[in-house]
């Protein structure tokens, strides 16, 4: 771990700078830190933070260029003619960076040694049975221009590295120097200090706007990319789901319907079971429960929110499953023909989602004035009176906030439905059939050996694509009910 | 409402009678209101129904994974019989046939006469022969004493034992056959066959699809303990700081709604968008290893930063405005004051919402899956701490979600198994959050 050894060097030259720039300003002060803007250790974080941070940006950054220069050079460099024509420059290209990867496997292993790896007159057959032993993956044979290609990736890469880890050390030792030039008694060391320190805290709270645009960037491309090897019409209103397993071939049928509509009824069904008893709980635990009922009642149904959906999705495929299918199946009413289908996955979702409901619902119905309820048991309307026809219609936004949360949540469900509602894409209203949702198909298509570039694990992006925005809008309607609600009575 | 409204309105129509007696419109009434109540309590009984269910059905079908079959034979091998077997061309095949008179002979001496050939003791056992080969020739001070060796019997035998497997359900297969069963009768009779505790189920690795008896959830247990720590190490700091900014430095500006924004956007996307940014970014882009706990607790240092930064931020809320003003007043920076009164006061908070963040990221599959730490990656423990990050491995979700979509019903039991080891972690995480907060938190 070359990289890990550098990044120890810079901390180590930032480390020995700290004391360094403590030590010369206490020097300066005359041993007395009356004389100084700062507390010495300011002085000393300053030198600390100059030698480290340029250096460790200048990593960073050529980090990222490197690989891209790499790869422009080595593809300028393999010729027209060893691209065959099924294939691309961007297929050769990654074969080069696995021959490369292999090269250095062999390496290490010791089947090859670094000089065999960077002779570029080696036997082709040599070096592929090295590889071979070594353990590599390769999905053809190795080609001369290929296996230049590789080499002088390899030896490219290894020049960067040197390069970078002279310049890297380098930066630091300057800035440390700077640092340690400004390490003077008069200096406002606390101020470059505290607004370092202000920039890393701000650092830190991009990083949630980066995932967002690391989402959007990386389900944009590659749906960009599978709309290119799949016409968009086809996929948005398609009603067949038929992706061919043989990997490449126009074949697929890549509908988003089917999936679309299975996700859809699952959730229905989900919140079928979800929105009565986690309403009427809800209301019974802040309208009704005494204090010791309430304080078991809620952690406890709130436990079922806490349970990973890998155990909802087991009991909706090992216990509610067959149960299901001993009472409507073969044996029961008969219409009912294996233990994954829509009402399997439905009703174990809906579990899930009680909590989401109730605990929200909770809040919401707590939030309404007690003042709202007083007018109407004066005027004689009873309890559920008065919970029907003031603090429900007072608190409606709020629980179709909430209602539109767990929805969301419902549909952005994977296990239990990879689980519990079955493999099979289909159109269809009855509840007991197998149905498949976006979700689950996302996990199988690329999970599946299918090749990365092909329609069919590309597919996976356009869904999660759908999945994002489809949920993302949700969550904002959601909010948006929410927010306008809680204006009412602050 | 106008005035004709009301006095055309209230003319007494209402007949005379007694306040005592209830009328019809009140019981209806009252009626309702019980009824109300009633859907409530349903409703919450309903769910504890579904609660306890599900916890029953975890115990019950996870308990089993952790016994085990084992046939147990003392053996006694003299050194005239091991330089024989080892003098043979079938070495292991030697074993085997001293391990089968040994075993005729206990059943003998308790007086049961079955019969059986060596086949059968290879379905109940699988190749024994190999096992104990292994065991002499690494421990030749044993040749000559007797030795106790516990031998664990095939799924199939376990399954007859428990009662998945019976004798009119059980079709003659190379796997087990009707006669074998007489055999098996027998052995338990004699106290050779037994149950164990199966500490290769805690300890071990996963294994092929065709031997669910010998997979373990402890290789996959190292990959989650390893992912747990990337997750800690980096959203710890990380949440805080976001935090803080948000909390105490931010100006209110276009840049802070943006992040807000974000931030409560996030907390709600589905975790399976979380597994294909980890994909195309750390994978496809970045080139990290495919199936390394590292690149899983980059997934999900993601995932659960949202709801570590909303905990940290209400923690540092409910610290009170008067330890800053304080702190301000005797000198100290805004940033001092923040890191030196505001953060250690507001730490309980921030640990325990870090750690309901981490049980929640601990449960998570669906990113996991797409990254390929798949369960049949758990082969064996890693060699080092470094490679615990970047070395192919599973994590106990994903494990026991690759178990769950075998075909082998075997393999289920392991899977609830499973469930009751990563149950069990979730349990002591969150009553340590539990306890850091009766403990530490402090009411203003």
């Amino acid at each position: 771990m070359p990289l890990f050894w550098l990044f120890i060097i810079v901390l180590v030259i930032a480390l020995l700078g700290y004391f360094a720039g403590r030590m010369r300003v206490m020097q300066g002060a005359g041993g007395d830190r009356r004389n100084m803007h700062s507390l010495p250790s300011y002085y000393g974080g300053n030198v600390a933070i100059k030698g480290a941070a340029p250096a460790l940006l200048l990593m960073l950054l050529w980090m990222l260029i490197q690989p891209f220069y790499v790869n422009y050079t080595v593809s300028n460099q393999i010729p027209d003619s060893a691209i065959a024509d099924s294939s691309s420059r961007n297929l050769v290209l990654s074969e080069v960076r696995r021959t490369a990867n292999g090269l250095d496997l062999a390496v290490q292993t010791g089947a090859l040694t670094s000089d065999d790896a960077n002779d570029a007159q080696a036997n082709i057959a040599d070096i592929t049975a090295a590889l071979k032993e070594a353990g590599a993956v390769l999905t053809s044979d190795i080609t001369q221009p290929v296996l230049s290609a590789a080499q002088s990736y390899r030896s490219m890469n290894a020049t960067g590295y040197t390069l970078m880890s002279v310049a890297v050390i380098i930066v630091a030792v300057l800035g440390v120097r700077w640092g340690l030039r400004e390490a003077r008694p008069e200096f406002r060391a606390r101020n470059v200090v505290e607004q370092a320190v202000r920039w890393l805290l701000i650092a830190a709270a991009s990083i949630a706007v980066l995932t967002t645009l690391g989402i959007v960037l990386s389900l944009v491309f590659n749906t960009i990319e599978f709309f290119r090897l799949y016409p968009a019409v086809d996929f948005f209103f398609g009603t067949n789901w038929a992706p061919s397993f043989s990997g490449r071939g126009g074949s697929s049928d890549l509908g988003v319907i089917p999936l679309l509509w299975g996700t859809f009824y699952i959730s229905i069904v989900a919140l079928a079971v979800a929105i009565p008893i986690g309403l009427f709980a809800a209301v019974y635990l802040s309208e009704y429960a005494s204090h010791g009922v309430r304080s078991v009642a809620k952690p406890l149904l709130e436990i079922l929110a806490g349970i990973p959906t890998i155990v909802y999705g087991l009991f909706a495929l090992l216990t509610v499953g067959p149960l299901l299918v001993s009472v409507f199946g073969r044996d029961g009413l008969g219409i009912m023909q294996a233990g994954t289908a829509v009402v399997t996955a439905g009703l174990v979702m809906g579990i899930m989602l009680i909590p989401f409901v109730s605990s929200l619902s909770d809040d919401i119905i707590n939030a309404v004035p007690q003042a709202l309820r007083d007018g109407s048991y004066g005027l004689g309307a009873t309890k559920s009176e008065t919970i029907k026809q003031v603090v429900l219609p007072a608190a409606l936004p709020g629980i179709v906030g909430a209602i539109l949360l767990a929805a969301s949540r419902a549909i952005g469900e994977t296990m239990i439905v990879v689980l519990g509602a079955g493999a099979a894409a289909r159109l269809s209203l009855n509840p007991f059939d197998a149905m498949t949702t976006v979700t689950a198909k996302i996990v199988s298509q690329l999970t599946g050996d299918a090749d990365f570039a092909s329609p069919e694990a590309l597919v996976a992006f356009a869904l999660g694509m759908t999945l994002f925005v489809i949920t993302l809008a949700l969550n904002i309607f959601a909010l948006f009910i929410v927010r306008k609600y809680r204006e009412q009575y602050d | 409402m106008s005035d004709a409204s009301l006095t055309s309105g209230a003319a007494p129509t209402r007949a005379k009678k007694s306040l005592m007696a209830v009328d019809v419109r009140t019981r209806k009434r009252n009626a309702a209101e019980k009824r109300f109540r009633a859907y409530g309590i349903a409703a919450i009984v309903t769910g504890m129904f579904f609660l306890i269910v599900l916890a029953v059905s975890i115990v019950r079908s996870g308990l089993p994974a952790f016994s085990h079959t084992v046939v147990s034979v003392e053996f006694n091998l003299t050194e005239e019989q091991f330089a024989d077997a080892e003098s043979q061309l079938f070495k292991t095949k030697a074993y085997e046939a001293l391990l089968i008179e040994e075993i005729r002979s206990a059943l003998v001496a308790r007086g049961l006469d079955v019969e059986f050939d060596s086949d059968a003791i290879a379905r109940l056992l699988g190749k024994p022969g190999g096992t104990l080969r292994e065991h002499y020739r690494a421990n030749e001070q044993d040749l000559g004493q007797p030795v106790r060796f516990e031998l664990a019997a095939a799924s199939r035998v376990d399954g007859y034992l428990t009662g998945r497997v019976t004798r009119d359900t059980l079709q003659d297969s190379r796997f087990l056959q009707g006669s074998d069963l007489d055999l098996i009768d027998a052995l338990v009779d004699a106290d050779i066959i037994t149950r164990a505790f199966n500490w290769n189920f805690i300890m071990g690795a996963d294994t092929g699809v065709d031997n669910p008896g010998g997979a373990g959830i402890g290789a996959s247990v190292i990959g989650s303990f390893f992912m747990m720590l990337v997750v800690l190490v980096l959203s710890l700091p990380i949440g805080v700081a976001a935090s803080i900014y948000l909390e105490e430095f931010a100006p209110q500006n276009r840049f802070t709604d943006l992040i807000e924004v974000n931030i409560s956007n996030l907390a709600a996307v589905p975790s399976i968008v979380f597994g294909i940014l980890g994909l195309a970014v750390f994978i496809q882009f970045m080139q990290l290893p495919q199936s390394a706990p590292l690149v899983g607790g980059l997934v999900l240092t993601l995932m659960t930063l949202p709801t570590i930064i909303i905990s940290t931020r209400a923690s540092l809320k409910s610290v009170p405005p008067s330890i800053r003003d304080a702190a301000l007043g005797v000198g100290a920076s805004k940033m001092q004051a923040v890191f030196h009164h505001v953060l250690p006061l507001a730490m309980p908070g921030i640990l325990t919402g870090t750690i309901i963040g981490l049980a929640q990221a601990l449960g998570e599959t669906a990113p996991l899956l797409l990254i390929g730490m798949v369960g049949f990656v758990a082969r064996g423990y890693p060699d080092g701490v470094m490679s615990g990050f970047v070395d192919p491995n599973s994590a106990m979700p994903a494990q026991i979600y690759t178990w769950a979509a075998r075909a082998d019903a075997s393999f289920y039991e392991k899977a609830w198994g499973g469930i009751i080891i990563l149950l069990l972690f979730l349990l002591t995480m969150n009553i340590i959050a539990i306890i850091l907060r009766r403990k530490f938190e402090r009411r203003w």
